[in-house]
C-alpha cells in the first residue's frame, strides 16, 4: 500500500474549482473537504452539507434571554422588593422591555458563537487541522482521501479540471510545531 | 457567488490592475509583518503621551473625588456626559457598516468593516471610561449592576433609564467584541500560516485553529448574518437608550420625544467621520490605495450628508415644537441655546453639522481626500459641540435664576478629554499593527465580481461596453488614484 493518505488538488480560481468538483463526482471520487481562504457560495449544495441549525441555536438562547430577564426583573422588582412609586405599579411591564430586549441580543449572540466554537472546534490553543497553508491564501484545495479512492485517476481528473498543482501527502494535516 | 459580474457602471470597489488573491494577502499584512515605519512611531508616541495624561488626571480625580472637575450645584454633568455621548456615537459607526450594510448587501463594506468595529470597540472603552470615572467613587462602580447585597437586597431600580443603559452599553461592546474576533478569524490564520517561530505560535492561540473547510466557511457565514441581524437594532437601541438619560427626565431642553432617532442619526453622522478621519490616514500610510479607493470614500461622504441633514431638521424641529408647545420654560431653553452666554457653542455645532457637510453635494469636494479629511474634522468637533450644548445649556440657567451659573472646565477636565483621545489612539495604532485592518476573506471575496480590473475584462472580451461619452466609473476612478 501506498504511504499517500490524502490527494491535495490546488486551484486559483474558485470558479474552475467548482467544476472541478463537478468533474470529480462525475468520476465517483469522493471529496473529503474543501478548503478555501473565503466562503464559497453554492459549495454547500454541490457536496451535499446540511443546512447550519445554528440559526435555531440563536432563536433558543435569544429566548432564554428574555425569559431570564423578564424573571430576574419581575422577582426583584414585585415579588422581593416592591416601591411604592408616586402609587404607581410595581409591575410597570413597559419598563422592562429595554433590558429584556439587551439580554435578548446578548444571550443570542454569546450562545450563537460559542455554539459555533463547540461545533467546529474552535478554541485558543486548538492545533490548526490544516492539510496546506495557502488554502489561507490564494489556493482553494481540495482534499480527497487516498485510501479510498484510485489515486491515479484522482491525479488524471484534477489535472483535467485545471489543478494548477496536486500534492499527494503522507500525513493528514501540517504540523505546527516543527519549525 | 464569485463569478457574479457587476454590472460596468458601478464603481468598482477594488482599483488597481494586477490584483490577485495573493496580491491582496500581501497587501494586507503588510502592515502587520514589516517593522513599524517612522509615521508610526511619531502616532504612536503622541498618543501615549496622551495616555499618561489620561492616566494622570483619571488617578487626580479618584484621589481627589469629582471637585477636581469644573461641576457646580447647577451644572452637574458636563464634559463627562458630554464625552461620553461622544464616544458611543463615534462607536454606532462600526456597528452601522459591519452590520446594517451587511444586511443591506453594501459589498463596500467589506473594506472598511474591520477598522471601523475596532473604532466602536475603542470608542466604547473610552466612553466607559467617562461612566466610571464620573461615578467618582469606581470601586463602588458595580452599583448599577443587579447583583444580591447588604442592603436588605434592594434591587436597581430597572425603571429607571441609567440602567438599561448600563445594560445596553455592556451589552453593546459585548456583542461588539465577540463579532469583531469571529469575523478576525480566518484572517488571523492566514497571518498564522505565513508566520515562522513565536509569531506562529501567537497567531496560532488566536486563530482558535481556523482551518478554512466546507462547514467552518458555512456555520461562519449563518454566525456573521444572524449577529448582523440582532446587532442592527441593537445599535439602534444603544444611542436609543443614552437618549432615554435625557428624554425622561423633566429639565427643559431634554424632555423631548425627537432624541431617539435624533441621537442614533447624530451617532452615525459622527462615526462616519471619525471613520474617514482615521482611514483616509491609514490608508495613505498604510498603502491600501487600492482597497480603500475614492469609492468608498464618496459612499461614506454620502451617508455623511443624509445623516447631517437629519441631525439638521432635528435642530430645526426643536425650536419648532418648543414654540408650538407654549411652554415658557422650554422655549426659554432654545431661546437661550442660541443667543445666550453659549452661544458660540451653539452657533460652532450648527457651523460644523448642518452647514459645513452640505459642501459634500458637490462631487469635487466629496471626492477630494484633503477636503473630506478637513471636514470630517469639523463635523467631529460640531458632534462634540452639539453634546455640550444639549447638556450643559440646558442645566446652566434653571428654574431659579438666582442658581443660574456658568460651567468653566478646569486642567483635569480637559486632560481627561485629550487623555481619552490618547487612550483610543494607542489603542487603534495597536492594533493596526498587531491584526489586518482589512477583512482579507471578504476583499477576496470581490476580487473577481467588483473590481476594476474584472471590469475592465468585461469591457475587453465585449461582454459588456460603456455608452458613449460615459465619463464615469472606470476612468474616473483612474484618474483619481
Amino acid at each position: 500500500m501506498s504511504k499517500v493518505k490524502y490527494i491535495l488538488g490546488h486551484f486559483d480560481d474558485p470558479d474552475v474549482m467548482m467544476s472541478g468538483i463537478d468533474q470529480l463526482q462525475k468520476s465517483n471520487i469522493s471529496i473529503e473537504d474543501v478548503f478555501t481562504p473565503f466562503p464559497i457560495h453554492g459549495i454547500e449544495n454541490k457536496l451535499g452539507v446540511k443546512r447550519s441549525r445554528l440559526p435555531i441555536a440563536a432563536f433558543c438562547f435569544g429566548i432564554t434571554g428574555t425569559i431570564t430577564a423578564f424573571v430576574m426583573i419581575y422577582y426583584m422588582l414585585v415579588v422581593d422588593w416592591p416601591m411604592n412609586i408616586g402609587g404607581k405599579p410595581a409591575f410597570a411591564f413597559p419598563d422592562f422591555i429595554p433590558v429584556m430586549f439587551e439580554l435578548t441580543v446578548l444571550f443570542a449572540a454569546y450562545g450563537m458563537v460559542f455554539t459555533f466554537f463547540y461545533a467546529n472546534h474552535l478554541f485558543p490553543g486548538r492545533a490548526p487541522r490544516v492539510m496546506d497553508l495557502r488554502a489561507t491564501n490564494d489556493r482553494f484545495v481540495i482534499a480527497i482521501d487516498a485510501s479510498l479512492n484510485d489515486i491515479n485517476s484522482v491525479d488524471a481528473v484534477l489535472k483535467e479540471a485545471g489543478a494548477i498543482e496536486i500534492k499527494h501527502n503522507e500525513r493528514k494535516y501540517i504540523s505546527y510545531d516543527e519549525e | 457567488m464569485s463569478s457574479h459580474s457587476e454590472s460596468i457602471i458601478r464603481e468598482p470597489l477594488i482599483t488597481g490592475q494586477a490584483i490577485s488573491y495573493s496580491q491582496i494577502t500581501e497587501d494586507v499584512c503588510a502592515p502587520v509583518e514589516r517593522m513599524p515605519s517612522k509615521a508610526w512611531w511619531i502616532g504612536f508616541s503622541i498618543a501615549v503621551a496622551g495616555l499618561l495624561l489620561w492616566i494622570i488626571a483619571v488617578s487626580y480625580t479618584f484621589w481627589n473625588g469629582i471637585g477636581a472637575w469644573g461641576l457646580n450645584k447647577t451644572v452637574g454633568w458636563a464634559w463627562d456626559i458630554t464625552n461620553f455621548v461622544w464616544w458611543v456615537g463615534i462607536g454606532h459607526a462600526g456597528t452601522l457598516i459591519s452590520a446594517i450594510l451587511l444586511l443591506f448587501r453594501q459589498n463596500w463594506r467589506n473594506s472598511i468593516n474591520r477598522s471601523a468595529e475596532a473604532m466602536t470597540i475603542f470608542a466604547v472603552i473610552c466612553a466607559a471610561s467617562f461612566i466610571v470615572a464620573h461615578m467618582g467613587r469606581p470601586w463602588v462602580a458595580y452599583w448599577p449592576l443587579p447583583l444580591p447585597n447588604q442592603f436588605g437586597s434592594l434591587w436597581v431600580n430597572f425603571n429607571s433609564p441609567l440602567v438599561w443603559d448600563v445594560f445596553a452599553i455592556s451589552t453593546y461592546f459585548s456583542v461588539s467584541l465577540v463579532f469583531w474576533y469571529t469575523g478576525l478569524l480566518p484572517d488571523i490564520a492566514t497571518i498564522r500560516d505565513r508566520a515562522q517561530g513565536l509569531r506562529k505560535r501567537i497567531y496560532s492561540i488566536l486563530s482558535f485553529g481556523w482551518n478554512g473547510s466546507v462547514k467552518t466557511w458555512q456555520r461562519f457565514e449563518t454566525v456573521s448574518l444572524i449577529l448582523a441581524g440582532v446587532s442592527t437594532p441593537l445599535v439602534l437601541s444603544v444611542h436609543t437608550i443614552v437618549s432615554f438619560d435625557f428624554a425622561t427626565s423633566v429639565i427643559p431642553g431634554w424632555h423631548t420625544t425627537i432624541f431617539p432617532p435624533y441621537f442614533v442619526a447624530g451617532a452615525i453622522f459622527s462615526g462616519f467621520a471619525m471613520v474617514l478621519t482615521l482611514l483616509l490616514i491609514a490608508r495613505k500610510v498604510l498603502g491600501f490605495e487600492n482597497y480603500i479607493t475614492m469609492a468608498h470614500i464618496e459612499s461614506m461622504n454620502k451617508i455623511i450628508i443624509l445623516t447631517g441633514s437629519i441631525v439638521g431638521v432635528a435642530y430645526g424641529t426643536e425650536f419648532f415644537i418648543a414654540w408650538y408647545s407654549g411652554v415658557e420654560y422650554e422655549q426659554y431653553a432654545f431661546i437661550n441655546r442660541a443667543t445666550g452666554p453659549y452661544w458660540w457653542a451653539y452657533w460652532s455645532m450648527i457651523t460644523c453639522n448642518v452647514i459645513s457637510p452640505q459642501l459634500f453635494w458637490f462631487k469635487k469636494i466629496r471626492t477630494s481626500v484633503t477636503a473630506t479629511w478637513i471636514l470630517s474634522i469639523f463635523v467631529n468637533i460640531g458632534m462634540w459641540f452639539e453634546r455640550f450644548v444639549i447638556i450643559v445649556t440646558s442645566l446652566h440657567r434653571d428654574y431659579l435664576p438666582s442658581s443660574w451659573a456658568m460651567f468653566y472646565p478646569t486642567w483635569v477636565d480637559v486632560s481627561i478629554f485629550i487623555g481619552s483621545l490618547g487612550l483610543f489612539f494607542t489603542l487603534f495604532l495597536l492594533f493596526l499593527r498587531v491584526l489586518p485592518a482589512i477583512a482579507m476573506a471578504e476583499v477576496k471575496l470581490l476580487l473577481k465580481g467588483s473590481s476594476e480590473q474584472s471590469k475592465r475584462k468585461l469591457i475587453e472580451h465585449g461582454h459588456a461596453a460603456l455608452p458613449e461619452g460615459y465619463d464615469g466609473s472606470i476612468e474616473v476612478a483612474n484618474a483619481k488614484n
